[in-house]
């Protein structure tokens, strides 16, 4: 029996009259890659919003490691190690590449507002602990040439790489990639799902909401198929295919 | 990036220790003490405006706070300045705190709004409550600073202590925006969804350095009550707040240093301006023109158009400007020879 990390418990969530996600029942496996489809507008951005504290939930729970998280504030919820990235790249791009992953180690580092501004800079050990464990990232990411460079002049495909580094500096349980490879060509949309793998790999479960296909059923463990707001199906990448309820929700009768 | 800041540092004390060099006489050394109090504020502010992105317009009613209790305590109780100058500073926490809190954990620019009603109701307090704050005839005989033993009675000896207070300051604004907690406030003003998703507490921190910023203002209140020795509510309305605003703006507000550059330009600027009042006639009718407050309405508004990151940003562009061209032909007379 795989461990759950993430459940979803009648989760419902309404905007006025609009239903965005209804009733949704589903689970997540410790250490899988789920990887969440439905045609747009069905849900699957809400769904992520509601788990990182961005939205609350109308009614139903949401539970990571059995405990409900549903009343918890974004920030909260990072720290319970649950990291996301955005359909619309949000690096900061005030910053430098390197920068950008420090602050990503955060919640991993505690020196407050007095001793940061007592202590100057370079007589921190925290410091240069912190700059060193991003270093480690932009290597994982292959980007360590890139280290001083404004983030905010990156093309869309490394900014994109980068938010995930940011995400993986936390050293998150669980991380939520939202369309991670939309605007991207077909070679970076390779380099994000080996990335993807080698995340997977390290022990970090991913979820993942993506309309590229070819990705989707390369990478995923399992795919859940939503379709306004509820499950419509659940399964391994070649069962999904062949899902005649998928395909009507897809291609119409 | 740290290294920078250290020469920058270097080049500022090695300025201001030639000024009063320069100036023979006391009346200007006075003017730049008077900047050195708005550069205090301003370095706070500017952590305020342009790292957390809040907008604050009380931030001269944290210095009448800063003023009026050091003024207070020590004409009528005869505590020690530097008591009264802490007691100040624990008083505006307070302040900051109320004012604050409720208004930063929303998000949005509520804490202008606040910030905006809690200066107009000081205001009107230092005018009414007369038993405490003499009203509009203010505080007379507020006792000079004394650093062991050294009283601070002079322009000259004033101006190396307020600005050996404001490196002080400058220094920690520095380390602080080149820590954990720096980074987090600018990613916050980066993007407050990415912040957050990251673990940032954005509303405490926003929070934080409010508090941060209004102690800054209430010690440079309380440094002005004893250099002046004399305080009413004149200085603390609002429109020193929106002052202080603009001198963060001018200087360029993501940069701690443009709060320096532009507290320095707009406290001094009037004065270098004031040599072109003069009458003129025209139409036999005799005009007093304020061609000085022109002047200034004018650089005020060239400096918004064209430079809208500010003076150190425009310095900035221009620096990378110049290195530019440098590196390109120094690669044509490498590859031509």
């Amino acid at each position: 029996m795989v461990e759950t990390i993430l459940e979803y418990q009648e989760l419902q969530k309404n905007f006025g009259g609009v239903v965005a996600v209804n009733k949704l029942n589903m689970t997540v496996d410790i250490g899988s890659i789920t990887s969440i489809i439905g045609p747009n507008g069905a849900g699957k951005t809400t769904i992520f919003n509601l788990t990182t504290g961005f939205l609350s939930p109308t009614a139903g729970n949401i539970k990571f490691f059995g405990n409900s998280i549903n009343q918890l504030k974004p920030h909260n919820i990072a720290s319970l190690g649950i990291a996301r990235t955005f359909q619309n790249v949000q690096v900061f791009d005030n910053m430098s590449v390197l920068e950008n992953i420090m602050v990503g180690r955060h919640l991993r580092s505690k020196s407050g507002i007095l001793s940061s501004t007592i202590i100057p800079p370079f007589l921190r050990k925290e410091e240069k602990h912190i700059k060193r464990e991003a270093e480690k990232w932009l290597e994982f990411i292959g980007m360590a040439d890139d280290s001083q460079i404004s983030a905010g002049s990156l093309p869309l495909g490394k900014q994109r790489m980068l938010e995930i580094a940011r995400a993986l500096a936390m050293e998150p349980k669980l991380i939520l990639f939202d369309e991670p490879a939309s605007g991207l060509n077909a070679r970076e949309t390779l380099a994000i799902g080996e990335l993807i793998g080698k995340i997977k790999e390290s022990g970090v479960t991913v979820v993942l909401v993506e309309h590229d296909m070819e990705l989707i059923m390369d990478i995923s463990d399992i795919v859940a198929v939503i379709n306004f707001g509820t499950r419509i199906a659940m399964g391994t990448p070649a069962e999904i295919q062949i899902n005649e309820d998928v395909i009507t929700a897809y291609l119409g009768d | 990036m740290v290294i920078r800041d250290y020469i920058f540092l270097g080049i500022f004390l090695l300025v201001m220790a030639c000024v009063p060099l320069l100036l023979k006489n006391d009346y200007y050394i006075s003017i730049f003490v008077f900047a050195s109090f708005n550069c205090l504020a301003c370095i706070g502010l500017s952590l305020l405006l342009g790292y957390a992105g809040q907008i604050s317009l009380g931030h001269a009613a944290f210095i009448g706070i800063g003023a009026y209790t050091s003024g207070y305590l020590t004409t009528q109780f005869a505590w020690s300045p530097w008591i009264t100058m802490f007691i100040g500073v624990v008083i505006s926490i307070i302040i900051a705190i109320a004012v604050g809190v409720p208004s930063l954990k929303l998000r949005g620019h509520y804490l202008a709004m606040a910030t905006l009603g809690f200066g107009a109701i000081l205001y009107i307090v230092a005018v009414a409550a007369v038993d405490i704050t003499g009203g509009p005839a203010g505080l007379n005989n507020i006792p000079p600073l004394n650093l062991f033993g050294l009283i601070l009675d002079s322009d000259k000896k004033f101006f190396f202590f307020s600005w050996s207070v404001v490196v002080i300051g400058l220094l920690f604004a520095l380390n602080l925006i080149n820590s954990r907690v720096g980074r987090g406030l600018r990613a916050l003003h980066g993007s407050e969804d990415a912040a957050n998703s990251i673990g940032i507490n954005t509303s405490s921190y926003k929070i934080q350095i409010f508090i941060f910023s209004a102690v800054f203002s209430s010690i440079a209140g309380s440094l002005y009550a004893h250099y002046v020795t004399y305080i009413d509510p004149g200085p603390f309305g609002i429109m020193h707040s929106v002052l202080l605003m603009t001198m963060v703006a001018v200087g360029g507000m993501h940069k701690i240093w443009g709060a320096v550059i532009g507290s320095l330009l707009l406290s001094l600027l009037p004065e270098f301006l004031s040599f072109s009042t003069g009458y003129f006639k025209t139409f036999g009718i005799e005009y007093k023109p304020d061609y000085d407050t022109l002047v200034y309405g004018i650089i005020l508004l060239s400096i918004m158009l064209f430079l809208p990151e500010g003076l150190y940003g425009g310095f900035s562009s221009a620096f990378r400007a110049v290195k530019n061209i440098v590196k390109r032909n120094g690669k044509k007379a490498k590859s031509s020879s």
